[in-house]
């Protein structure tokens, strides 16, 4: 890593990036229906500066020296040996997510001022927006795996909340339970991965982590790499936790967008190519990091060809190119550049693709099912025309952006040369095949063949205030690519962070490469229209298919398999604790406590109110006592 | 000496007036029963008194006299409002103070 300088100038200032959509949700928050009126604007206004502000810190960030710069702020926790100090570390890595969170972001504020125009909560929904900027913001800006670890808790606040924006609608509420306990699990990986690093290093800052990693012991390394891995996985939807990213599809689409596809759920990327020096020393922890990106993108790439929900389609299109995303940080140096250039060139197509899906909703009163979708390409025509853009730009068409970024993950995996590069590089490929395919039914069932509309539905194309954003994304998912890996090439700007970039001994001609994926890329789009275009699309989903298709329409049975594996026993655990808790715990205090109350009472029942009695009583005692003194003097 | 006899009739009359409180219902009989105890222990007291040639135990006789008296005074006036409100001085029927 390049030393980092003490930050000078606008660059002090970066705090302000977060502190803007932090305010803004605070004022949303606070102030009520005052609000209403101006919210929206209010809203988008802190993102647009927050975005403005990230473009004018990354050109000054160029001219530094080095490029990293550590912003200090104050003291988070001091409490004897333990001395966490809260700062940003503003370095190309960060600069880069920074863009990207501030300007989709931006991108879909607008876009929600429309898609949210008629709903009485519009003014709640930009306070969780802010507020999920201002945490995703400290996530990539934190010095330290502790503000990493605040941020991360930040967006999965935020994503709850989103996601239950809805929460009178029993599936929001359910979806939103669903990913914040999914979010737990791993999340239980990042905070042991901390707690690791507070034991055996005394710090978390990033600085003070990576300079003293390579003292450790080996299997201390791969144990964090592991740990960090489970995090990961929680936040990016990856297998064995990827089943509650289509589930989040019930939050408003914005969220969707931005939340779900563009950038909190690459916030598992992040973290292991910002952790890349551990990962560098630990083979074991990159090899699992690799089989869980190739097993999770065939997972997804499978799921996705098998529904009818607009959303949910593109959900598992989202875990699938995640997958891929994984794949490439799992080679080590070789992939890190990769895997970023594929993270931002998605976060514009997939972002497009679901602003895209948003305003097909909005056409079509909210129907999601895809087999009532049907000829909309001249109803909605920029719709469709950005739509398409994002189509070609994710199934890698030559030239758009999935083409250079997906090639190169690809190559670079088919480069390790032995069985493990082969195994994934195969699944990629294969899954290349798929997305295209999937994608392609996307298409026909939504925009082709003959209207399938429900009764009383006319379809209008979206405001400007929705279609801005969607051009604009179109154009990014167009040309980015291209711009990362052959105009301004991302590896140098990250050279300061992974690297001088090595030049790779190619196994099979990147040109040959290219064309095979091309071809592939063809057979699925063909594969498709065979399929789906050529015939009529029934309006409900066949019931008599393959035992293939009922296992990709379940999910390949993620649900089924964590229900019965980990919920059923986790219920049994708890019923028996709660009657071992009943019975036991209770029944002994319980029981105590009912011998204590019976013996009183029935020994309360000699107190019969006769004066006599008790004479007689006293009388006894009193010669007892007589007698044992006498006993005891006399003896 | 003669100070056995004083001491068996200290003990009968103590013996009397415990069997009193035992058996008989009658309120004022039973406080009567309790005056003739305390006054055989007084007894007891003084011939001990007398036996050691020291004053300490008639001025315990004293303090006892003193109690009794404020005890008939007390007592009596409890007989006599519970006659009042029962008309009857039987200490049984007196007995709704129990579990």
């Amino acid at each position: 890593m390049a030393e980092v300088l003490p930050a000078e100038g606008l660059l002090a200032t970066s705090w302000l990036l977060i502190a803007l959509p932090l305010a803004g949700a605070a004022v949303l928050l606070l102030g009520g229906r005052r609000t209403d009126r101006w919210g929206h604007l209010l809203g988008t206004g802190t993102v647009v500066a927050a975005f403005l502000l990230a473009v004018l810190c990354t050109v000054r960030l160029a001219d530094v020296e080095g490029r990293s710069v550590d912003v200090d702020l104050f003291t988070f926790i001091s409490t004897g040996e333990l001395d966490v100090r809260a700062g940003l570390l503003y370095d190309p890595l960060s600069a880069v997510f920074v863009l990207l969170i501030t300007g989709v972001g931006a991108l879909i504020h607008v876009y929600s001022i429309g898609y949210m125009a008629h709903d009485p909560a519009r003014r709640r929904f930009f306070a969780y927006l802010n507020l999920f900027v201002a945490a995703m913001l400290l996530l990539v800006l934190g010095n330290s795996y502790v503000a990493l670890y605040v941020g991360w808790e930040g967006v999965g606040l935020a994503s709850y909340l989103l996601i239950a924006f809805w929460y009178t609608r029993p599936g929001a509420a359910t979806a939103a339970k669903k990913a914040f306990i999914m979010n737990r699990v791993g999340d239980v990986g990042l905070a042991l991965a901390i707690f690791v690093m507070f034991a055996q290093l005394g710090t978390t800052s990033y600085e003070g982590v990576f300079g003293a990693v390579g003292t450790l012991a080996g299997g201390t390394v791969t144990a964090l790499g592991l740990l960090l891995l489970l995090g990961a996985c929680g936040k990016s939807g990856q297998f064995p936790l990827q089943a509650w990213l289509p589930d989040a599809m019930e939050g408003p689409t914005p969220v969707s967008a931005l939340i779900h596809a563009a950038t909190m759920v690459t916030a598992g990327v992040y973290l292991i190519a910002r952790s890349a020096p551990i990962y560098d020393l630990s083979e074991t922890a990159r090899t699992v990091v690799m089989a869980v990106g190739a097993l999770t993108l065939l997972i997804g790439a499978i799921a996705g060809c098998a529904f009818d929900d607009i959303k949910k389609v593109l959900a598992y299109s989202t875990v699938s190119q995640i997958g891929y995303m994984f794949l490439a940080v799992g080679l080590g140096p070789a992939g890190y550049v990769a895997a970023l250039a594929h993270l931002l060139a998605h976060g514009f197509f997939k972002a497009g693709l679901f602003l895209g899906a948003g305003s097909v909703m909005h056409a079509m009163h909210d129907q999601v099912d895809m087999r009532r979708f049907g000829g909309l390409w001249n109803k909605l025509p920029i719709t469709f025309g950005t739509f398409g853009l994002g189509y070609l730009a994710l199934i890698g068409f030559p030239f758009l952006s999935g083409f250079f970024t997906k090639d190169a993950i690809i190559e670079a995996t088919l480069d390790r040369d032995d069985w493990l590069g082969w195994t994934t590089g195969g699944v990629a490929v294969l899954a290349a095949g798929l997305t295209a395919f999937y994608m392609t039914r996307l298409m026909l069932m939504t925009f082709f063949g003959r209207p399938r509309w429900e009764d009383g539905v006319h379809p209008h194309e979206a405001p400007p205030v929705m279609t801005v954003p969607m051009v604009a994304l179109a154009v990014g998912s167009v040309f980015s690519g291209a711009l990362l890996v052959a105009v301004f090439p991302l590896s140098d700007w990250l050279e300061p962070v992974f690297g001088e970039p090595e030049e790779a001994e190619h196994v099979i001609e990147p040109f040959i490469i290219g064309i095979a994926l091309t071809v592939i890329m063809a057979l699925g789009v063909l594969a498709a229209w065979l399929f789906v275009g050529r015939r009529e699309v029934p309006v409900t989903a066949p019931v008599r298919v393959s035992p293939v298709t009922r296992a990709a329409r379940n999910a390949l049975y993620a649900d089924t398999i964590n229900e019965s594996l980990f919920m059923r026993p986790g219920q049994w655990l708890t019923r028996a604790l709660v009657w071992v808790d009943n019975r036991g715990v209770d029944g002994a205090v319980n029981g105590l406590a009912a011998g204590l109350g019976g013996s009183s009472s029935r020994l309360g029942r000699t107190q019969t109110g006769f004066v006599r009695t008790y004479a007689l009583g006293m009388l006894g005692g009193a010669v007892l006592v007589a007698g044992a003194l006498l006993a005891v003097t006399s003896g | 000496m003669t100070l056995t006899y004083y001491l068996v009739l200290a003990a009968i009359l103590f013996t009397i007036g415990a069997v009193g409180v035992l058996v008989r219902r009658n309120a004022i009989v039973v406080f009567m029963c309790i005056e003739l105890m305390l006054n055989s222990v007084n007894l007891t007291l003084v011939t001990f008194a007398r036996a050691t040639g020291t004053v300490d135990g008639q001025i315990m006789a004293f303090f006892v006299m003193v109690v009794a008296a404020a005890e008939v005074v007390v007592g009596l006036a409890i007989i006599m409002s519970i006659y009042r409100t029962r008309r009857s001085a039987s200490v049984d029927d007196a007995n709704l103070l129990k579990y």
